[in-house]
């Protein structure tokens, strides 16, 4: 028992069932589709992201792997195992909540014990295994503490040891990064990052937030209204978005109409195009003037109103800077456009 | 070409409203003289006069009080006929506390987690509703519900459930000729006059306690007996005492029901209503009015000690 090998790690290249399976599930709230429909295979070991704007579904997913909603309608298998019938609580799966939800009467170490005493564990031996879980998220000596004695990024990991102390295949993270500030979110993902390589299970994350799921996920789900736009890797998805909303939510792209794109030089079809990727050029096939200069510090955002459709360009700091109103044209590598379906 | 004034011309309410804004604790001050005057003079002041009547004792020829200080009326509460008195109230307050809990979980719980919108409503109105009309209207219907002659009995006979209700009056000391002369009775009555004080501090109590909380004990592994006895009871449990605290102290000192309902035995309210008025036993009655007060102290102490107060 205990994880000091991550046996999951090492056999991760032998293929294996999916730790999560969803297959056509949906969940209708009266005539609100919350989830609507949606296959999605996450394998084992796999540090998954579920990504999309409030109202998309990707909680409403996470609670289905977790019990606490039902679907109404396909069927979601972890390791092979149909669970519609299983109570969250004889689920091998754990949750770290949005906010954390500790027992405000338990100190740190009986939080962290709590699953190993409901299970029935004895006291001394409960507490030695809260005590190393706390030195696993680096909290050692925080046992004797309420958790309103804590900061937040304290909490957050007490809600992490408290999670996985019940040593789950599958752990899944709400938001887990967004009651924190800028600097500690940075940290958490790269400590998330190394605790998830570190004990090989499969950890699945829902956000808001496209710079926490392209630089943490290795494999990342795309949600909106319900339904699944794309999943494939941070790569993919940035580099190749299937549809106009991913394109757009995630790196904020430019969605190019079809005649615009053709009108640049491409084919009639959607098309995205990263600010990044984007030049400013005094004179081009279409002109168009600057409607707004965003200053973001390590570079600006110049917006065109080309034709009625607004484009992007992301200046490297340091390059002089276009007056509002200027009549302006674009440059960009043919090999930057990326033609998109007809999706929305 | 003059510019005209950024700050408008100030009136007296504006001065003042400065004056405030300059001075927080001013304002603070005028709002709480009012309070702390009623609260400091007119009750401590008079809880202070009740104590100090205690230490006072009663001349037995004259019948007059003596104004020396003495711990002799203290050691009258010990004596037997007293001191039952004081057992009774005791039980009598604790049962009513217990059965009151009991009644008023599922209701509160209901009410705080799934009751929205009109139901919500309807609770708190189905609540209140009781402590609208009087106290002794509700007493008096409920002699005449209990009596032998009412329709609980009739009901019991009508459903052929005589047997069950005689059995519970067959039952010693709490039982007795009928529900309106039993301790049973009077305890049905106390317990249906105070539940909305267990209520709504628990229902207050158990509003606050996040549903994520409830889902991280079942995430965790808990069956619902067990998030129960470890997250919800222990986070609710300053509502139950607090509820508890109105239950066990409005029983204690209660005089109206122990009279209508049940078999005359004395109850605290009783005596001191008695000593203070027929008996003209003034130290007796105060001393007997201090126990109360004793009994809550304790039952806070023995209270915080077992940590009820932890999630606060």
């Amino acid at each position: 028992m205990g994880w000091g090998v991550p046996q999951h790690a090492i056999s991760q290249k032998v293929p294996m069932t999916a730790a999560v399976e969803f297959q056509s599930v949906s969940r209708h709230f009266g005539p609100v589709k919350a989830v609507d429909s949606v296959d999605l295979t996450i394998a084992e070991g796999a540090f998954f992201a579920m990504l999309g704007p409030s109202g998309s579904g990707k909680t409403t997913c996470l609670r289905l792997i977790s019990g606490f909603e039902t679907p109404t309608g396909g069927a979601i298998r972890i390791f092979g195992e149909d669970v519609s019938a299983t109570p969250p609580h004889l689920r091998n799966v754990n949750t770290v909540f949005q906010d954390y939800a500790l027992f405000p009467h338990m100190n740190v170490r009986d939080n962290v014990a709590y699953g190993l005493m409901v299970k029935g564990m004895g006291r001394a031996a409960r507490l030695a295994r809260a005590e190393e879980m706390l030195a696993l998220v680096k909290l050692d000596g925080y046992g004797d503490r309420k958790p309103a004695q804590l900061s937040g990024g304290q909490r957050q990991r007490v809600a992490l040891a408290r999670a996985l102390v019940n040593e789950p295949r599958v752990l899944l993270l709400d938001e887990p990064l967004g009651a924190l500030d800028l600097k500690l979110r940075e940290a958490m993902q790269d400590e998330l990052k190394a605790l998830q390589h570190r004990l090989g299970i499969t950890f699945i994350f829902v956000t808001h937030d496209q710079h926490e799921a392209l630089s943490m996920a290795d494999s990342l789900a795309v949600f909106n209204e319900g339904r699944i736009a794309q999943i494939g890797t941070p790569a993919e998805i940035y580099d190749r978005p299937a549809t106009r909303f991913v394109a757009d939510f995630v790196g904020s792209s430019n969605v190019l109409p079809p005649d615009l794109t053709r009108a640049l030089g491409g084919p009639a079809q959607w098309a995205s195009l990263r600010p990044e990727n984007t030049r400013l050029a005094a004179s081009g096939p279409v002109t168009g003037t600057v409607t707004a200069l965003r200053y973001l510090g390590s570079g600006t955002r110049v917006v065109l109103d080309l034709g009625g459709t607004e484009v992007a360009a992301l200046l490297p700091a340091g390059q002089p800077l276009p007056e509002p109103g200027a009549a302006l044209s674009i440059a960009f590598d043919p090999a930057a456009l990326h033609v998109m379906g007809d999706a929305a | 070409m003059s510019r005209e004034a950024i700050f408008p011309a100030r009136g007296p309410a504006d001065r003042l409203t400065a004056a405030f804004w300059r001075h927080p604790r001013l304002l603070l001050g005028l709002l709480l003289t009012p309070p702390l005057l009623w609260l400091g003079v007119v009750y401590l002041g008079s809880l202070a006069a009740l104590l100090l009547q205690s230490f006072y004792s009663i001349d037995e020829f004259s019948g007059m009080v003596v104004p020396e200080f003495t711990l002799k009326t203290y050691a009258e509460l010990l004596r037997p006929s007293n001191y039952d008195v004081i057992l009774r109230t005791l039980l009598m307050s604790a049962a009513v506390t217990l059965g009151c809990a009991v009644i008023a979980f599922p209701i509160a719980y209901y009410a705080a987690r799934f009751a929205r919108g009109r139901l919500k409503a309807l609770f708190y109105l189905g609540v209140m509703l009781p402590l609208w009309s009087s106290y002794l209207v509700k007493v008096y219907a409920w002699k005449l519900i209990l009596a032998k002659e009412g329709i609980i009995t009739w009901a019991a006979e009508s459903t052929h459930t005589s047997g069950i209700l005689n059995a519970i009056l067959a039952l010693p000391v709490i039982g007795g000729n009928s529900l309106s002369t039993s301790y049973v009775g009077m305890f049905l009555v106390f317990t249906y006059v105070w539940l909305p004080y267990m209520i709504l501090p628990m229902q207050a109590a158990l509003e606050r306690v996040p549903t994520s909380m409830l889902e991280a004990s079942q995430d965790l592994g808990a069956t619902r007996a067990q998030t129960f006895r470890t997250v919800i009871l222990p986070l609710a449990l300053p509502g139950v005492i607090a509820g508890s605290i109105f239950t066990f102290s409005l029983t204690m000192g209660d005089y109206i029901i122990p009279q209508i309902v049940g078999n005359s035995a004395n109850f605290i309210g009783m005596a001191v209503y008695q000593l203070q008025g027929t008996a003209g036993n003034i130290p007796l009655a105060a001393a007997f009015a201090v126990v109360p007060i004793l009994i809550m102290l304790v039952y806070l102490t023995l209270a915080r000690r077992a940590g009820a107060f932890d999630a606060l």
